[in-house]
């Protein structure tokens, strides 16, 4: 063996071991951050997945005409405002007689939650000849109680530290042994706007103002970004110091932190517009200049990858310059911008901090149903969970990052979707 | 051309709608204090449900902040009632005054109790405002008076020796929340009016003022506050954010810290934490309610009278707040944590404010 080849195959393990080395560290970071994620996960699903089951009491209710002072003929506004917490409360001494004492009495009484009157004033509502008579009804179970049924209270504790008593305990069972407690799914998450009362709270006002915050978003970024980014690509001339400041800017303003973009808002939209605070309106007019930038960038970059020989063909086929943009570098481009939407739209559904300038991080029972009418995002919803001192609260607070969670998840899906479909090669 | 005629046409639309904006709102709209928000939010819910106004919109924004906008003017586009966890200020009233919000209705709600707890399982925690301030300021004063040191103290017992040798570490609000204000002013300057020169920097500020030297009484009313107010930055006090939530699970996990937060935190915890005595007075509903406990302060809502019966439901809103039911002895609020008003005082309240009693301030 000569001496270069022995040097060379000295080189060679070092060369190897660096290799190896290398690679390692690459699959640590990977298996780091797989690991982060995967605690992440694990604890927001276990915190969270019993917030989709919610426990159901059933009770006998007599609808007694005397007691609520109304009866079949009475009129929409005399059974709206009829005492139907009397009834419930009835049932419940009927049930167990022997509580004495104010503080039992008011425990017995929550038992169900504060919505069953208002239920049961629905249902009356919807059907008066329910009036007189007695039927069972399934009402939502107290948030204390809920908690119990999922372990979330031990009965070890000392009675006296614990939020369920000895002698409610004693309730529960006399219900469980009647089979008049049910867990059940919990569709009033996804039924109900926000609400105190953690039984009653759901996602849908959050959804829903997410959903309006995003539409105007959308349909004011797209087109203004999109447009921009042709422009820019295509007919701005070439250095120019006009176009170098804007391109300058336009990057410049993707990495101010948002809620610089909801101090604007504040001043520029409510102060001086006069738009009203907690709109989806407003909210999607901020997210809209935050996310102008990245889909701007995203859009450029995926239009600078449109191949030249396309639009050469095109300009030498007779076709003028908006003819080019529109029939082949758009068309073209498309899956890039679209991708670069989503990934903006996404970031835009995730934020908080400029909403919180512009008054969205405020309590909205209403389910919105316009773009005019007051409302928080999903972000914010978290946020105002997991700040309420109802433990009940706590495995909701997660139920809503799952929730959330699955929407940015099927975004991005939609947007590898879209790329799918309609990338082509050249 | 393109983008011409869209920022023309978008100018145009957002002019159209402006005009339309202010015509008419048909809910209520509450801003104000996170400490009275979780009352306000309920009062807002159950409004909403029995009657068929539409819910309120209750935003958190802090006391300061609410009165700030509350008071911006009068027109229908301001927030109709503001939430406060102290009394409205001369200034205040002043700026609302200036933007022509001349009818404020003021409602007294109840109280507020400030806890300092640390875990079940830890020993017992008796504390004068005296010790919690020693513990907690940046500087004390030293033995000889006028004279301030740096806080040397490490450990309970360093402060007071009948406390445990256990170091100080306190969880509690960041600046910028309404507890650390109340915290400051009722707890850390409570003990801090212990020390006589210290007090007497407050005297002195204030014969300052009433013999016209107004930079005098500012300088010395700074001093006191400096002096009371600022919180040690060595590690001793953590700030834990605005979530009480989590200060009560990392009392949870650390038996040697304690917490500062709202009472009805501990209420909803107490099998988790349980709150020190301070001035010998355990924290209790009754001791709040009557005021023995040292650390409570009064919560109230301010309504704009020119809004009612411009915005539907205001009267009804103050009224559905008021009543025996919500802010009762066992109202659904006092099961929030509410500390309400004595039965008297409350009934005196209630006609007040659903007779919309024009706000007087007291000179001070």
């Amino acid at each position: 063996m000569s001496e270069t080849t022995k040097k060379i195959q000295q080189g060679l393990k070092k060369r190897y071991a660096r290799e190896k080395r290398f690679r390692f560290f690459g699959l640590l970071s990977i298996l780091i951050s797989f690991t982060f994620l995967l605690v992440l996960l694990t604890t927001i699903s276990s915190k969270g997945l019993p917030a989709f089951q919610q426990t159901y009491i059933k009770l006998d209710v007599l609808l007694d005409e005397d007691v609520l002072g109304v009866n079949k003929t009475s009129e929409h506004q005399a059974l709206f405002a009829a005492n139907y917490g009397k009834v419930i409360k009835n049932s419940l001494k009927t049930m167990f007689p022997n509580v004495k004492g104010r503080k039992q009495k008011r425990a017995l009484k929550n038992l169900v939650s504060k919505s069953a009157a208002y239920d049961l004033r629905d249902e009356v509502i919807k059907n008066p000849d329910l009036l007189g008579t007695t039927r069972s009804f399934w009402f939502l179970a107290k948030d204390d109680i809920d908690m119990f049924m999922k372990g979330k209270i031990d009965r070890n504790v000392p009675e006296a530290d614990r939020r369920i008593k000895d002698y409610q305990l004693l309730w529960i069972e006399q219900l469980m042994t009647e089979e008049r407690l049910e867990k059940r799914f919990n569709t009033v998450l996804f039924s109900a706007g926000d609400s105190r009362e953690p039984e009653q709270a759901g996602l849908k006002g959050a959804v829903m103002g997410s959903l309006f915050t995003m539409l105007v978003t959308f349909f004011l970024s797209f087109p203004i970004a999109v447009a921009a980014a042709a422009y820019l690509e295509e007919f701005a001339p070439q250095n120019n110091r006009w176009v170098d400041m804007i391109e300058i800017n336009i990057n410049n303003l993707a990495a101010v932190p948002s809620i610089v973009f909801g101090l604007l808002g504040l001043a520029v939209y409510i102060s001086f517009f006069g738009i009203p605070r907690s709109t989806p309106l407003i909210g999607g007019l901020v997210l809209a200049l935050m996310s102008l930038p990245t889909i701007i960038i995203a859009s450029r970059a995926a239009i600078k990858s449109v191949p030249s020989s396309i639009k050469e063909a095109a300009v030498g086929l007779g076709a003028s310059p908006i003819q080019v943009l529109f029939q082949h570098t758009l068309p073209l481009a498309m899956p890039g911008i679209l991708t670069g939407t989503i990934i903006g739209m996404a970031q835009a559904l995730g934020e908080t901090a400029p909403l919180l300038m512009i008054g969205m991080v405020a309590f909205v029972a209403e389910v919105p149903s316009g773009v005019m009418d007051p409302s928080t995002v999903m972000p914010v919803q978290i946020y105002l969970w997991s700040d309420s001192p109802e433990r009940a609260f706590t495995e909701r607070t997660s139920a809503a990052i799952m929730v959330l969670l699955g929407f940015l998840v099927l975004m991005n899906l939609f947007a590898i979707m879209l790329r799918k479909k309609f990338e082509r090669h050249w | 051309m393109k983008r011409l005629s869209l920022l023309i046409t978008m100018a145009l639309v957002t002019g159209a709608t402006t005009s339309s904006f202010a015509a008419g709102r048909t809910h209520i709209e509450i801003v104000g204090s996170s400490t009275v928000y979780p009352f306000s939010t309920v009062v807002a819910e159950i409004f909403g449900k029995k009657t068929t106004f539409k819910t309120p919109k209750v935003e958190s924004t802090g006391s300061g902040g609410g009165f700030k906008l509350f008071c911006a003017g009068g027109g229908i586009d301001t927030p109709d009632i503001t939430n406060s966890s102290r009394r409205i200020k001369k200034s205040e009233v002043e700026q609302c005054a200036a933007n022509g919000v001349n009818a404020i209705t003021e409602v007294h709600i109840g109280f507020d109790g400030i806890t300092i707890a640390n875990a079940k399982k830890a020993p017992d925690f008796k504390l004068t405002r005296r010790d919690i301030f020693l513990a907690l300021v940046k500087e004390v004063p030293s033995k000889k008076d006028g004279e301030l040191i740096a806080n040397p103290y490490k450990t309970w017992q360093d402060v007071n020796s009948a406390l445990p040798a256990t170091k100080i570490e306190v969880l509690g609000p960041p600046p910028t929340s309404g507890t650390r204000d109340a915290f400051a002013e009722l707890a850390l300057e409570g003990g801090c009016k212990t020390f006589d020169w210290i007090k007497q920097l407050k005297t002195d500020s204030k014969a300052a003022k009433q013999a016209g030297d107004k930079a005098k009484a500012t300088t010395l009313k700074n001093k006191y506050k400096t002096i009371c107010h600022t919180v040690r930055e060595d590690g001793a006090y953590i700030e834990a954010g605005e979530n009480d939530n989590l200060i009560v699970q990392k009392l949870d996990k650390n038996p040697a810290a304690l917490g500062i937060f709202g009472f009805s935190f501990l209420e909803q915890n107490s099998d988790k934490v349980k709150g020190a005595a301070i001035d010998g007075v355990a924290i209790s509903f009754e001791s709040i309610a009557d005021g023995t406990y040292p650390i409570s302060r009064p919560l109230y809502f301010y309504v704009k009278n020119d809004h009612v019966g411009k915005v539907p439901g205001i009267k009804e809103f103050i009224a559905e707040f008021t009543h025996d039911d919500a802010w009762g002895d066992d109202g659904y609020l006092t099961e929030k944590g509410l500390i309400p008003l004595e039965p008297a005082k409350r009934k005196a309240m209630a006609t007040s404010a659903q007779g919309l009693a024009l706000l007087k301030l007291d000179a001070e």
